[in-house]
């Protein structure tokens, strides 16, 4: 999944131009700015040389050859010095900061778009997509998009830099400039080997780094498993492995770094070196002064570093072409739930009529031609073994997904005719899998509802939920942590069902959102429920038969399709799959008490006289 | 009665900063080894730095300044120079090398120690701190550590080697202009401390903004369904927009403080530079210093700024990697509060298993006891069915039969040993547990349930799901056996994971199997089919189950009702449904609550 394109090919290249491209034209004024601080950094590294040598050839020389200086002289150097690094280190605090800026805007740009997107696009398309890769489209892919905007700005003022350090040293003189064509070319030259070389390494490394990460997160996730099976050395080899398999990457980019790193420093040093030699054999020509070798060595000092950051624009470009590129596939994501502009019913239990609906995740059709209706204030219990499709009829009739063909109609209009939010002010879906947000106890029931604190209370009463949320530490205020993790799954799932209570909908959908609460807590929740039930309708998933009492009719969904409905005394009757369902437990009961009643006399399993005898012998 | 340890992991904050280098480098070994041939390399690679200004001071010094330049003389010092340069650019890859093999092998050993010791810890250690964060502590914080050793701290002994160089070579050529240039940099070397004080602030707050934003991105997509559910689609964007520039600003912030930062040495170098010009021309005139000598000062200055440019980083990067470290050790120092006695410990043979609780009390630490005085034997091939309400310490207790946790008084006796004194390898080999939650393995189906028993072919595999009467079940998935579950198992319904945990317990086979609510989330026609299979099954083993259903405890040999802590009844159905008490009311609800 996170195959990384990391070679510097001519395609990456332009790609990666567009990209940067796309950045400048969105940030014009930042951008504009950002190259004109570092132009200035760029002509001031160079000016800070000519003002050395200058210095050299008008102050320190003469002073030594005619043991005297002119103090204006000597005070113009020191102006020229000063003045230049003050420039210098403003251009450098300015394209610090406004590159810094330009970067951090645009991903948080892509940051807001995206998740706009995730917001924006139906539900569908969530689940064609893996948490984990849409969260990292957010989060790593944005970051990775910009990460040549923060070098960028450099890059062109070494541009700058180099041009004039090329006017200058030509102008100065001949030779000399012949071997700074050599020298810095070649250490460009050298870098985009060496970034070419690392960028695969060090995608590799940081690709292992992060299914390292993965693996302890899983086995830190699973860790009861991993403990009640004793399998803690088994998962230690497992984590070991690719432990060491990162170790190894990281070595292999120490390799490159180990020898890059050391060429790109000594490059320098043997071009000034060179200047020297090069240097006294022009001087002994007379072609240049010793200012001006002195000029051109401190130069090279100077540029040797700077020019590596043209190296790190284009060792990031691979990477933020593959991100842009993954952020784009998202913004350019089609589809969208499309909105009608009929007035829904203000008050009252809703209607609900379901016609001829199917619904396929991809090629596997999960519902075919579900038809049943349910009148206003009614209770109706949907009923099926595990995979029949219940959840994501429950899905449909809360308009989270459209169908891929029939009709849902609340209240007589198809729920696609309504505005949007009519269908949430009106449908209130408890989900299986609870979610609570980050956000305190009350927030997560309210959300943007504006209700008071006995409202909340009063749900949260309804929910059984009360008496937990009074005794954490700050009440309603409490917040609810990562995951929700500081409560219990019975504890989150009631927060969720007095979520959807105080809203007071008109057609409540529970999909088997008592699960992990206790049957006699979970019982205390239906009666609430059924004492205000007039005001709803309500479609409620359900295996247990306290909860299937409530209803005043059962529909019965087998392999998604609706293969009877009626009160649950007649499906009882006539359908033998509900049957099978339903009472289950209860046959199991009758039908082990009648073999008991039957086995009794000698039944006892344990006084079988083989197993007597392994018993006495462990024992012994 | 011995008090449990509050059994939180370590910060690590009781030893100082060089305590937790030392502690560190005492549990790398790797790293130690060869380490003096690796410093001997960075001093040679660090001379190199001073070629520069010695060849300019002698080409101008005895080139130039005797009239015509001695070429012959240049030539020869700039040959000598070039091969210096090549000598210390190959010492400094050879230390380079050496460097990333010992850190990264001693890292790499940290880093399995720290995730090894992490699963020695008790769950109940586990869970004082979030996954991330203990995920962290054997991820981020060793590559914290990794690019410390092999950057900032290699940057500071060359640093610290560059400068002492460069000042000796200054103070060769003049002590004068040595004080002047160390003056100049004095006050900036005593405010860097400071800088990085804002920076480390900075980006503390960068990181917090960070997984600010990063919990609030990932809402849109976790929390999906319920959003539209809830038509809160715009107060969720506002949330983020709020985490998403919240992050920028804190990002920008640490940028402009290294923004105004880094130049100032640049301005510093410069008063150096124009100091020296100035002063230095006073003295040339009273004939202390020659030409030569004053421009390379000019050239040695330069050594001195890029260790002061990236003085605060690197003091950034030491203090992240220490507190880095610290977390580390501060893992790997927990002791691990429910030990494995191992090769000391009692080895069991297989067999059916008998367990007695010998007046058992359990507290969370810092908590009212949740389970008191419990006595009770369970025979061997017994079914055993534990049943109360949620609170009444019927998961604590299969906790402590497991040895999960160990009771803060009174012991639990498996087969006539402690259980304190029965080597990990072979309890958790008889005595098996499946939770609640099935928290599965992102692979498949056929790798999740060999997870029980790593040998088990796929036929195995297969009868065990034959066995516990899910063929029907398999045959119905797309890929069978080879469909993928997905992460944590999120693919497959909680109920089909819970059938996936089942399998996976019992292809372990083991003499106790401890079921906790293990099927509260399968329907009713599958689940009484599991238990009929189950019981079968687990015939000549013992079994105890939690029940979340009376029906399961119905069927047991021995029912164990537990309230507020305390077993409170224990005998079989038929006796306990006809003794008023704590059992009859919840056989009472539930057959209210069953066939209202």
């Amino acid at each position: 999944m996170l195959r990384v394109a990391n070679k510097v090919t001519s395609a990456v290249m332009r790609q990666g131009l567009r990209v940067l491209g796309v950045a400048i034209r969105t940030e014009k004024v930042v951008f504009t700015f950002a190259v004109l601080a570092s132009a200035v950094y760029g002509g001031m590294t160079v000016a800070s040389a000519w003002a050395l040598g200058w210095a050299t050839e008008n102050v320190v020389l003469p002073a030594f050859d005619r043991g005297q200086v002119a103090s204006g002289t000597l005070w113009t150097g020191v102006l020229l010095i000063m003045g230049t690094a003050l420039l210098k280190a403003l251009g450098v605090a300015g394209r610090r900061i406004l590159a810094g800026l330009m970067q951090y805007r645009m991903q948080a740009r892509s940051r807001r778009d995206v998740t706009k997107q995730y917001l924006r696009l139906p539900l569908a398309w969530h689940h064609r997509h893996p948490t984990g890769q849409l969260l990292s489209n957010a989060s790593s892919d944005a970051e990775a998009a910009w990460g040549p905007l923060a070098p960028l700005p450099m890059a062109v003022g070494v541009v700058v830099m180099l041009f004039t350090a090329a006017i200058g040293i030509l102008l100065t003189d001949l030779m000399l400039a012949l071997v700074g064509f050599l020298i810095f070319p070649a250490i460009a030259l050298l870098n985009l080997v060496y970034q070419r070389r690392l960028s695969p390494l060090a995608t590799r490394a940081q690709q292992l780094r992060a299914e390292v990460s993965e693996i302890a997160h899983e086995s830190f996730d699973g860790a009861l498993v991993v403990k009640t099976l004793g399998r803690e050395e088994r998962e230690t080899d497992r984590f070991r492995r690719r432990a060491h398999e990162l170790r190894d990457a990281n070595i292999a980019v120490g390799r490159v770094r180990g020898l890059f790193d050391p060429m790109l420093e000594a490059l320098p040093t043997l071009g000034v070196l060179a200047v020297l030699a090069v240097g006294a054999l022009r001087m002994s020509t007379g072609s240049i002064d010793s200012g001006q070798l002195v000029q051109i060595a401190y130069l090279f000092t100077l540029l040797s570093f700077p020019i590596r950051a043209l190296g790190w624009v284009l060792a990031e470009l691979p990477r933020s072409v593959v991100g842009w590129s993954r952020v784009q596939a998202v913004l350019e994501a089609e589809g969208s739930m499309t909105y009608g502009e009929a007035a829904p019913r203000a008050d009252g239990p809703a209607s609900l009529e379901v016609k001829d609906v199917s619904y396929a995740y991809g090629d596997a059709e999960v519902l075919h031609d579900v038809t049943f209706d349910v009148p206003a204030g009614r209770t109706v219990a949907l009923v099926g073994p595990t995979g029949s499709g219940k959840s994501t009829l429950v899905q449909l009739l809360a308009r989270l997904v459209d169908p891929g063909s029939g009709q849902i109609r609340l209240d007589g209009v198809d729920l696609r005719d309504l505005p949007y939010g009519a269908v949430a002010r009106s449908v209130a879906l408890v989900p299986q899998q609870t979610f609570l947000f980050d956000d305190t106890v009350r927030g997560n029931i309210a959300l943007d509802l504006p209700v008071t604190d006995e409202r909340v209370w009063e749900a949260l009463r309804v929910a059984q939920a009360d008496g937990f949320v009074a005794r954490l530490g700050d009440g309603l205020g409490t917040r609810v942590g990562e995951r929700g993790a500081t409560l219990s799954g019975g504890q989150r799932q009631r927060l969720a069902l007095a979520r959807a209570v105080v809203r007071e909908p008109r057609l409540l959908l529970l999909d088997d959102a008592t699960s992990s609460v206790d049957p006699q807590v979970e019982a205390r929740i239906l009666y609430g429920l059924r004492d205000r039930a007039e005001a709803s309708t309500v479609v409620v998933v359900a295996y247990r038969m306290a909860t299937i009492a409530l209803a005043d009719e059962v529909v019965f969904l087998d392999r998604g399709r609706i293969t009877d409905r009626g009160t649950h005394e007649e499906l009882l009757d006539r359908c033998p799959g509900y049957r099978d369902l339903v009472t289950a437990y209860e046959r199991e009961e009758l039908e082990r008490s009648a073999l008991d009643a039957d086995a009794d006399p000698d039944a006892d399993p344990d006084a079988d006289p083989g197993t007597g005898l392994e018993e006495e012998e462990v024992s012994a | 009665m011995t008090v449990v340890e509050s059994g939180r992991i370590g910060a690590g904050a009781e030893r100082s900063a060089w305590g937790v280098v030392r502690h560190g480098l005492s549990l790398t070994p790797e790293f130690r080894t060869g380490l003096g041939l690796t410093l001997v390399l960075a001093t040679i690679a660090t001379c190199g730095k001073i070629i520069v200004p010695l060849a300019v001071q002698q080409t101008i010094d005895t080139g130039i300044a005797a009239g015509a330049p001695d070429l012959p003389y240049i030539t020869r010092m700039v040959a000598v120079c070039a091969a210096a340069v090549l000598l210390t650019a190959l010492a400094a890859y050879l230390m380079n090398v050496r460097l990333y093999k010992a850190t990264e092998s001693s890292l790499a050993t940290l880093r399995v120690r720290g995730f090894r010791h992490v699963h020695d810890l008790s769950v109940l250690t586990q869970n004082t701190e979030r996954r991330g964060a203990l995920v962290s502590r054997v991820t981020n914080d060793i590559d914290q550590i990794s690019t410390f050793m092999q950057w900032g701290g290699l940057m500071i002994i060359m640093a610290f080697g560059q400068l002492l160089i460069a000042t000796v070579l200054m103070f060769v050529y003049s002590w004068q202009l040595t004080l002047l240039v160390w003056a100049c940099f004095v006050p900036l070397m005593i405010a860097l401390p400071r800088f990085q004080r804002w920076l480390s602030a900075a980006y503390t707050r960068v990181r917090e903004r960070t997984g600010d934003m990063l919990a609030a991105v990932s809402e849109s997509v976790v929390g999906a369904a319920v959003i539209r559910a809830y038509a809160t689609e715009r107060r969720t964007a506002e949330r983020i927009d709020k985490a998403v520039d919240a992050n920028k600003a804190a990002q920008v912030r640490a940028q402009t403080i290294v923004g105004f930062v880094f130049p100032l040495t640049e301005i510093v170098a410069a008063l150096a530079i124009t100091g020296v010009v100035v002063l230095g021309v006073r003295l040339g005139l009273g004939g202390d210093i020659t030409a030569g000598k004053l421009v390379a000062f000019l050239f040695l200055i330069t050594l001195f700024v890029a260790p002061m440019q990236t003085a605060t980083e690197v003091l950034n990067e030491a203090q992240n990697a220490i507190a880095g470290w610290r977390r580390v050790l501060g893992v790997i120092d927990t002791p691990a509060d429910v030990a494995d006695p191992g090769d000391g410990g009692v080895e069991l043979p297989r067999g059916p298993i008998s367990v007695s609780f010998e007046g058992v009390e359990f507290a969370y630490p810092g908590g009212p006891p949740v389970l008191r005085g419990v006595t009770v034997a369970i025979p061997p091939r017994s079914r055993v069915a534990v049943v109360g309400e949620t609170g009444s310490g019927k998961t604590t207790f299969a906790k402590l039969l497991t040895r999960l946790m160990d009771p803060v008084s009174g012991q639990v006796v498996v087969d006539g040993h402690d259980l304190r004194d029965i080597r990990f390898s072979s309890l958790r080999e008889r005595i098996v547990m499946v939770p609640q939650d099935g928290f599965l393995f992102d692979g498949t189906l056929e790798e999740n349930i060999r997870y029980g028993k790593p040998s088990a072919t796929r036929d195995q595999i297969t009868l065990a799901l034959t066995e516990l009467g899910l063929a029907d079940w398999l045959d119905g998935l797309p890929a069978g056996l080879d469909t993928p579950v997905g992460q944590r198992g999120e693919s497959l319904s909680a109920g089909e994971r819970q059938l996936v945990a089942l399998a996976r317990a019992y292809l372990a086979d083991p003499d106790l199997l401890l079921l906790d609510e293990a099927t509260s989330a399968v329907d009713p026609a599958t689940e009484v089919r599991l238990a009929r299979a189950l019981e079968g099954v687990t015939r000549g083993r013992t079994a105890v189950t939690i029940a979340h259903r009376l029906s399961t405890a119905e069927n047991a040999d021995e029912i164990l009702v537990f309230d507020g802590g305390r077993l409170v009844q224990r005998g079989p159905h038929a006796e306990l449904v006809r003794e008023p008490g704590v059992y009859a009311d919840l056989h009472a609800s539930w057959i209210s609550a069953a066939r209202a």
